[in-house]
């Protein structure tokens, strides 16, 4: 496959960098071609390294309770930034408290996220999504 | 007895310093107008026969080397993707070649920037974009841009490698002269510009000086090989570091204080001083250099005088010069940018001015750091770097080198308490480089490293300093 280049960070004020370094390894292993641009990245630096590595794919991660906040308006930032085709993940404890997941998953969706993952998804699950949606056979 | 000449071909004037290579003496010093719209072999001939009158005996000259920053220095416009990324790495590869980086472009080039860079008529362009694999189309289209236009000038193409070669060829079939090497930025925010700053070099040496006139000086000299910047950046780097088991002095900045910029350079690797720091953005050059274009003390006066607001610049004087002292001096200063201060007030106005344009142009050189508050307590994001354990400075510069309290205006540079997001040197000794021979010093250094950084130690001269 010719390879696939995916921008992977963690948003906002969050520090949490362990996941983050899990990531970037499963998805290597997977056959990505990974920007990892670290914690306490802002929406700005995910969309400039995607622009700068072509990149297909962004994933967004947040484990902290911020993510709605950190994330909104993620989907118009790349419009605006011409990657209206990229795909968007997003992961992680989204939100704050007990709330059902369905709703926080539709929130994201709505928001213009591809695919959102709740704590605890291993990593196998969103590349076998990536490759679907960007057409990678296998 | 065997002797050095190294001249500086300023805009204004040119100066010569005599070396004497085995005692490691400044044996002379001359200085005469530069001549460029006629032809620099006159002004370097006046300097020669001065150097002659003081009993130079030129058969013992063993080098005759110069730098040169006349006809508008080297002049360049750098092209790059994101403006934070390749088009900031790009600009910081042609800062570090000594050019006068006069703009900026970033995404696609639209037709009125294309005509723009025309006007602007740059020396060379260094053509950057998208990381290696990355993005290609933005670097291809501003290559058939630069290819459509009426641009006779030699381009660096130092962007995305996938299409590197693609690159020249559009350029190639438009009979533009390219020189294509390294990307400026392979990886993302990683910084490459090394390559790139010898392909301008070499650029220099194979062109400019030849389309400048400045080729006309070897009929006294063996070459112009760099533009002055680059001498001053060279001496930096060669006083931090020593040469040949002669040690140097550590990290540090230099201050270089220009009648139209003033120049920070740091040669230092700017880490986080404390733990729990996470750096973000571009890498940073362990030798960088950066120049405030509206920060001078006669051609730029204006714009710096703007960015410091009147009022700010007046609480800055001593007491007793009033906005009338400091307007009817502004008004001389933008008849006669070669003026020198004549009496007290117009001494004062000067080293009031020049503290103005140390304390903008080191607060825009260093790094910052900004705190942010999650959930689990307080963090620290770092951009740029971190200099506040920095420990000498150095300061050249006509407004410094004839200052009579030149400790007085470095001071400027260090680390403030009200602002502690701006990571300027904390404390740091003062050096001054009070015979004006820095670069003579990086021109030395080409050849003779060990010599030059001996002959740095004897000349440059400490005035203490430390803050506290």
């Amino acid at each position: 496959m010719e390879e696939k280049t995916v921008v992977l960070g963690v948003i906002g004020s969050d520090v949490h960098a362990v996941g983050n370094r899990i990531l970037e390894e499963a998805f290597s292993e997977a056959g990505f071609e990974v920007v990892n641009i670290g914690v306490l990245a802002p929406q700005q630096e995910f969309i400039n390294a995607a622009i700068e590595t072509d990149a297909d794919a962004i994933l967004v991660s947040s484990l902290y309770g911020h993510g709605e906040m950190d994330c909104k308006g993620f989907r118009e930032k790349c419009i605006e930034a011409g990657l209206e085709d990229i795909v968007l993940y997003v992961g992680g404890n989204l939100v704050v408290g007990k709330q059902e997941w369905e709703s926080t998953k539709q929130k994201f969706l709505d928001m213009g996220f591809d695919r959102v993952y709740p704590p605890g998804t291993l990593p196998k699950e969103p590349i076998a999504d990536l490759k679907k949606d960007l057409g990678i056979e296998g | 007895m065997q002797l050095a000449l190294l001249l500086d071909i300023g805009s204004t004037y040119t100066k010569g310093v005599v070396i004497d290579l085995e005692d490691l003496e400044l044996k002379a010093k001359a200085k005469a107008l530069t001549t460029v719209q006629d032809d620099v072999s006159i002004g370097i001939k006046k300097v020669l026969e001065q150097l002659e009158s003081y009993g130079v005996d030129f058969d013992l000259f063993e080098y005759r080397l110069a730098c040169s920053s006349a006809a508008g220095g080297l002049k360049m416009v750098a092209i790059g993707l994101v403006p934070e990324l390749t088009a900031e790495a790009a600009k910081r590869a042609a800062l570090g070649a000594g050019a006068k980086v006069s703009n900026v472009y970033t995404y696609e080039l639209t037709a009125q920037e294309m005509e723009r860079i025309v006007e602007e008529a740059p020396d060379v362009i260094l053509l950057a974009g998208g990381t290696d694999g990355g993005n290609k189309e933005v670097i291809l289209k501003n290559a058939e841009a630069l290819a459509a236009s009426a641009l006779q000038i030699p381009i660096v193409v130092a962007g995305n490698k996938v299409v590197a070669n693609e690159v020249k060829g559009i350029l190639v079939s438009a009979d533009k002269e390219v020189y294509l090497t390294e990307n400026v930025m392979p990886k993302l925010e990683e910084l490459n510009i090394e390559p790139a700053r010898k392909a301008i070099r070499q650029v220099f040496l194979e062109q400019i000086i030849y389309a400048k006139g400045l080729a006309k000086a070897e009929e006294y000299i063996d070459r112009v090989i760099m533009p002055t910047p680059s001498a001053v950046m060279k001496a930096a780097e060669l006083i931090a570091e020593g040469s040949n088991g002669e040690s140097g002095l550590g990290e540090l900045m230099v201050i270089d204080i220009g009648g139209a910029t003033t120049d920070i350079h740091s040669v230092a690797t700017g880490e986080p001083t404390k733990g729990g720091v996470e750096l973000r953005g571009l890498a940073e050059p362990y030798v960088k250099r950066t120049v405030e274009g509206d920060l001078g003390m006669r051609y730029s006066l204006p714009s710096l005088v703007e960015s410091i607001g009147q009022k700010k610049l007046l609480a800055t004087l001593a007491a007793g010069i009033s906005e009338e002292d400091l307007m009817t001096y502004l008004e001389q200063l933008s008849q006669n940018v070669e003026h020198i201060p004549e009496n007290p007030i117009e001494a004062e106005l000067d080293t009031g001015i020049a503290k103005v344009a140390t304390k903008l142009a080191v607060q825009r050189h260093v790094g910052r750091i900004e705190r942010v508050y999650g959930p689990f307590g307080e963090s620290f994001v770092q951009y740029g770097k971190d200099l506040t354990g920095l420990k000498l400075i150095i300061g050249t510069g006509g407004v410094l080198v004839h200052n009579q309290q030149p400790e007085e205006i470095l001071k400027e540079a260090l680390f403030r308490e009200k602002q502690p997001q701006i990571l300027a040197p904390r404390e740091a000794e003062f050096i001054l480089d009070q015979q004006y021979i820095l670069s003579a010093i990086g021109l030395l250094a080409e050849v003779e490293p060990f010599k030059a950084i001996k002959l740095a130690k004897k000349y440059l001269k400490r005035l203490g300093g430390k803050r506290k």
